[in-house]
């Protein structure tokens, strides 16, 4: 497997380091699809040059990204060139797909133990739903390359966008959660909040999967369930107490906090993105704006709740979900967002058999990424379309990923339940029966 | 003919009681209020008589020389020895005095530039405790601006049309077009911005204008560009605040206004030329009012407040629908002089002659003697002065109607040292560029310039992609202020300290990126554009004669506005073009469709993530069909088993 890997990351590197030399990254740097206000190298180096000025960044409303983030590269742009920066963003996505193949090998493991124990409880035509170590062989080497051959991560890379670095973060804290390092995944989900708010909710994943791994039941009255939370939730709030001080301490004030923040939760920013946000704020009312600016809000966080009531045996596939949600449902996304949880779909390969309109999404979803620039350069460039032509093709885009979403977690529903009743279901009259949602 | 008579004798009635309830209050007055005050009844009373409505008009005039010949023998009076019938009181008199001027330049393109200035000089002292209340000559409606909101200085200019230096010169006074509004405060103002507001708000009751858009998104504090023209030597410029309204139009009911702050508003003197329905025939048009305390002497032992108001017209030879190249005081302004203004200690009317010496390029008429010579924009220039308040001025007609003849189309005009422009470039609603050209004409001689930029929030500046070149090198600015922009609260404020090589042109780039506002955000024909202000360029020009840097000597009122600190070179403010940028647009016809849309999109992501997770898998029990169950029903009735 190493002889592939090795061809698969050089392909990869090649093929950002021929498209960072040509004249297309210019070009995609622009893209808004592929950079946000968030996230865009431009803004990142204009805050530097602000710094320079000796005006704080934060007074004005082109910079966003938070306080370590332009004193890190305050710090790499004095002592290196520009060019060694592409580098590191060309090792970040790397990494992340390291972590990525670890991460794919991890919960079968966990899984085949699981099943070692109580195989005598599983129905017998149910053993074919099990994936075989062969099977299973190969799976690494598809999350990589589903992730770095993926379009959307080779045009985020080369545009610069500091999403690959938000990634980069999440990916060490899955690596650390499924290691079962409890400070790391920790520190490193603060990481993760502190750069972008929304990836808080991945605490729920990470504690259950502690648990589960730790053996301590998940019940409310259990002392321990509750001990083993709290610690979690001191390193966690602890880290990010520490991380939030530090800023202020090299930054001197706490104008960053509304700058970065506010500006993820209030939406001032209208430019389009790939969101849903952008028009729906635009051609809002001045009076609803704040109760649908909380409703949508809300609903970014809110999902947490019950999915994890519901997959509180798979956190895995919690975490897989919940990626998911924020990245459809936040307020500044990116394909960048987009192609992190696209890198889990080989993880669920098992789940292939049950799904019921992967055809027609994956066609639309690939219908909608040409589309992007076509209707961009139609309003934009060539006047002879409005904003509603972009704006119709974010809506489709994001019902194609809500029902990619909603598909694998029907397939993973349905496998479960094939899982303890037997693959082929009969009626009590003994004919073939069809499962309904009921 | 009865009724006419009847009329006149009600007319005659109604003005012997008036005169008799003038008197009456004269009388009653006089013991309390100072002599003065008694001048200024009589002053309202020749207001007040020529305010009456069907008075002949030569009985009108007649009546308001007596009172001003009243005004001005009290006013001798009180300089030589007070009556005995006045009680000396202890605030000293204010003294205030009123000149005006007309200065008319030809251009060599056969268009005109015609210039008027006001001032009313005023040595009073608006910041003291008891507030004053005694006005003559200046205007009172300002004055209570000044003490109310305790203003140190104040600038306000409306222009109509783009003033084109590389074919007229310099102005006078520069202005950029639409609105211009900035004010010092005093230092005792605790709360500059809430005073700024209110202030904008009180001016544009006054001026009938706009100005109460000015708010937070447009104002700014420049650092260096803008320092008091008046005393004052502050430095703190958190008191001051700057702002522009480019799309201001400028039109007749911001004039009235204007004229009615002239003490002999528009019914005598050089103001009775301004006629709206030719000054806006024309292509360019300013009109401005600066208030600033200045020194009386040479020493500065006492200072004073001047109001300046001036008001410069460029008259379009073609525009005018003319065949012939000649002008004359009635073809422009549809009126002639036939006096000074009464109030007025002088009034003079300049023609600028320098390009015309031996008279070879045009012609005037009347002609006149008097020859005058002023260092004006860092060159002397001479002019022909006709001396207004003098009776053979008017000649035997009793009318001035000044005539200015071509004769030769020849003559090359000097060319300004210093010139700008400004233009956008790049294609698409996404980003473009703002391009500003500086040129320095002097031959060998390299100056500094300041240049200001003001750029509204929704065009986002990226200050990194700043490039100042200058002869296709770079020329790296000594001073930068920047202050970043904030979405919807303040605008980007650019300031630069540029030194520009000799005979070249200087060029600053910087980038920015169109912002997509919120539907309520866009004005309502939002396809037309957004309007960026004009860039401001502060400098010192080296100046080829030596200027004078005493500010209180004798000088025609053109010649002194701004304050000259030193002799080889002189101020110069010029205003580049304002910009015109389109912004992206959302479909403004369809927010319920939008909310609608979007709404059903989050349900769908909500719904079927309830459904999943509220509902579980079941085997799906065939359902009986609609016509075994209706049978069902039937057999039921009838008594007999289901089927």
């Amino acid at each position: 497997m190493a002889a592939p890997l090795t061809l698969l990351l050089i392909v990869a590197v090649t093929i950002r380091a021929a498209l960072f030399r040509s004249s297309l990254a210019e070009l995609i740097a622009e893209r808004v699809e592929v950079v946000s206000p968030i996230t865009a190298w431009k803004r990142v180096v204009e805050g530097l040059a602000l710094l320079d000025l000796g005006v704080s960044p934060y007074s004005g409303d082109v910079f966003h990204e938070t306080p370590l983030i332009i004193y890190m590269f305050h710090f790499l742009v004095d002592y290196a060139e520009i060019t060694f920066m592409t580098f590191v963003f060309g090792a970040l996505c790397v990494c992340i797909c390291f972590f990525f193949i670890y991460l794919s090998l991890m919960p079968f493991q966990f899984r085949k133990q699981k099943f070692a124990l109580e195989a005598d409880r599983y129905p017998m035509d149910s053993l074919e739903l099990i994936r075989s170590p062969k099977e299973m062989y190969y799976v690494p080497l598809k999350v990589a390359m589903f992730y770095l051959l993926n379009p959307f991560t080779i045009l985020s890379c080369v545009a610069k966008s500091t999403c690959g670095l938000n990634n980069a973060v999440l990916a060490l804290f899955f690596l650390s959660t499924i290691k079962g390092n409890v400070l790391l995944s920790a520190i490193f989900l603060c990481l993760a909040t502190y750069q972008s708010i929304y990836p808080i909710t991945l605490c729920a994943p990470a504690m259950l999967y502690f648990m589960q791994r730790q053996y301590i039941p998940v019940n409310f009255r259990r002392v321990s369930f509750w001990w083993f939370i709290v610690q979690y939730l001191f390193m966690y709030l602890g880290s990010l107490f520490v991380l939030i001080c530090l800023s202020f301490f090299l930054l001197g004030s706490w104008d960053y906090l509304p700058s970065v923040y506010g500006f993820i939760l209030s939406v001032p920013d209208l430019t389009p993105n790939i969101g849903l946000f952008w028009y729906f704020f635009a051609e809002m009312f001045e009076h609803f704006r704040l109760f649908f600016l909380c409703v949508f809000q809300i609903n970014v966080f809110f999902y947490t709740i019950p999915l994890s009531i519901k997959l509180k045996e798979h956190p895995v596939f919690l975490i897989f979900m919940q990626l998911a949600v924020i990245s459809i449902f936040k307020s500044y996304p990116t394909v960048g967002d987009v192609a992190l949880y696209l890198a889990f779909l080989p993880v669920w390969s098992h789940l292939h058999r049950f799904l019921r309109n992967i055809f027609l999404v994956s066609c639309v979803l690939l219908a909608c990424s040409a589309l992007f620039p076509v209707l961009w350069h139609l309003w934009i460039y060539a006047g002879s379309a409005n904003s509603n032509f972009y704006y119709a093709i974010t809506l489709l885009f994001n019902v194609a990923q809500i029902l990619l979403v909603s598909d694998y977690f029907y397939a993973f529903l349905r496998r479960e339940h094939h899982l303890t009743n037997g693959l082929y279901l009969k009626r009590k009259d003994g004919s073939e029966a069809t499962l309904i949602l009921k | 003919m009865a009724a006419h008579r009847c009329s006149c004798w009600s007319w005659l009635l109604i003005l012997f009681s008036l005169s008799v309830f003038v008197v009456a209050d004269i009388h009653e007055t006089t013991p309390v209020n100072d002599h003065h005050g008694g001048v200024d009844h009589n002053a309202q009373t020749a207001e007040q008589t020529a305010d009456q409505p069907a008075v002949e008009e030569r009985r009108w005039e007649a009546t308001e020389v007596k009172e001003a010949a009243t005004v001005d023998a009290a006013a001798d009076i009180q300089g030589t020895s007070a009556p005995e019938t006045v009680v000396p009181s202890s605030v000293p008199q204010p003294k205030d005095d009123f000149q005006e001027e007309l200065v008319i330049r030809p251009l060599h393109s056969g268009d005109i530039y015609a210039s008027f200035q006001f001032r009313t000089l005023w040595d009073t002292d608006f910041m003291r405790e008891n507030k004053v209340s005694h006005y003559r000559l200046f205007p009172k409606s300002l004055g209570q601006v000044i003490s109310k909101f305790s203003v140190r200085e104040l600038h306000i200019s409306f222009t109509q049309g783009y003033w084109r230096t590389m074919q007229w010169g310099q102005p006078f006074i520069p202005s950029p077009p639409g609105a211009e509004l900035w004010v010092w405060f005093q230092d005792s103002v605790t709360d500059v911005d809430a005073t700024w507001k209110e202030l904008t708000n009180v001016l544009s009751g006054i001026f009938c204008a706009s100005l109460n858009f000015i708010d937070s998104t447009n104002t700014v504090q420049p650092s260096a560009s803008f320092k008091p023209l008046g005393l004052g030597n502050v430095t703190d410029h958190s008191f001051l605040r700057y702002a522009t309204l480019p799309r201001e139009i400028v039109c007749t009911e911001n004039l009235t206004p204007w004229k009615k702050l002239l003490p002999c508003g528009s019914k005598a003197g050089l103001a009775v030329l301004l006629k709206s329905e030719k000054l806006f025939h024309s292509s360019f048009h300013s009109q401005a009012v600066h208030i600033r305390s200045v020194c009386q002497d040479w020493q500065c032992k006492t200072t004073s407040w001047e109001l300046r108001q001036t008001l410069n017209s460029v008259f379009d030879l073609h525009n005018s629908g003319q065949t012939k190249r000649e002008w004359s005081l009635f073809k422009m302004f549809s009126r002639t002089l036939t006096e000074a203004c009464p109030l007025a200690s002088s009034s003079k009317l300049y023609i600028d002659i320098t390009d015309n010496p031996q008279g070879e390029q045009f012609e005037l008429s009347p002609a006149t003697s008097l020859l005058s010579q002023a260092v004006v924009l860092g060159d002397r220039r001479t002019f022909s002065v006709y001396d207004l308040t003098q009776e053979t001025t008017f000649g035997t007609v009793r009318s001035l109607n000044l005539l200015i003849r071509w004769k030769s189309n020849e003559g090359e005009m000097l060319r300004p040292l210093l010139h700008a422009e400004r233009y956008v470039a790049g294609y698409g609603l996404q980003t473009g560029e703002i391009h500003t050209l500086m040129y320095n004409n002097h031959p060998y001689r390299s100056f500094p310039v300041l240049l200001l930029d003001s750029v509204p929030w929704y065009l986002r500046l990226y200050i990194h992609t700043l490039s100042v070149t200058s002869k296709g090198k770079d020329n790296k600015p000594s001073y930068i202020h920047y202050e970043p922009s904030k979405d919807r609260v303040k605008p980007h404020l650019l300031e630069m300290l540029i030194q520009l090589p000799p005979n070249s042109v200087t060029e600053v780039t910087v980038q920015f990126e169109r912002a997509l506002l919120k539907w309520t955000e866009y004005p309502p024909d939002p396809n037309h554009g957004f309007y960026v202000g004009s860039s401001v360029i502060s400098s010192l020009v080296p100046s080829t004669v030596a200027m004078h840097t005493n500010s209180t000597r004798e000088r025609p009122l053109f010649s002194s506005f701004f304050p000259c600190k030193e002799e080889s070179s002189y101020f110069v403010r010029i205003y580049t073009e304002p910009l015109l940028v389109n912004l992206p647009t959302p479909d403004f016809s369809m927010p319920y469709n939008v909310i609608c849309l979007t709404c059903t999109v989050v349900a769908v992501g909500y719904g079927s993530l309830y459904n999943l997770l509220t509902r579980s898998f079941q085997i799906e029990e065939p359902n009986p069909g609609l016509a075994k169950r209706i049978a069902n029903v039937i057999r039921r009735m009838r008594g007999v088993p289901p089927l």
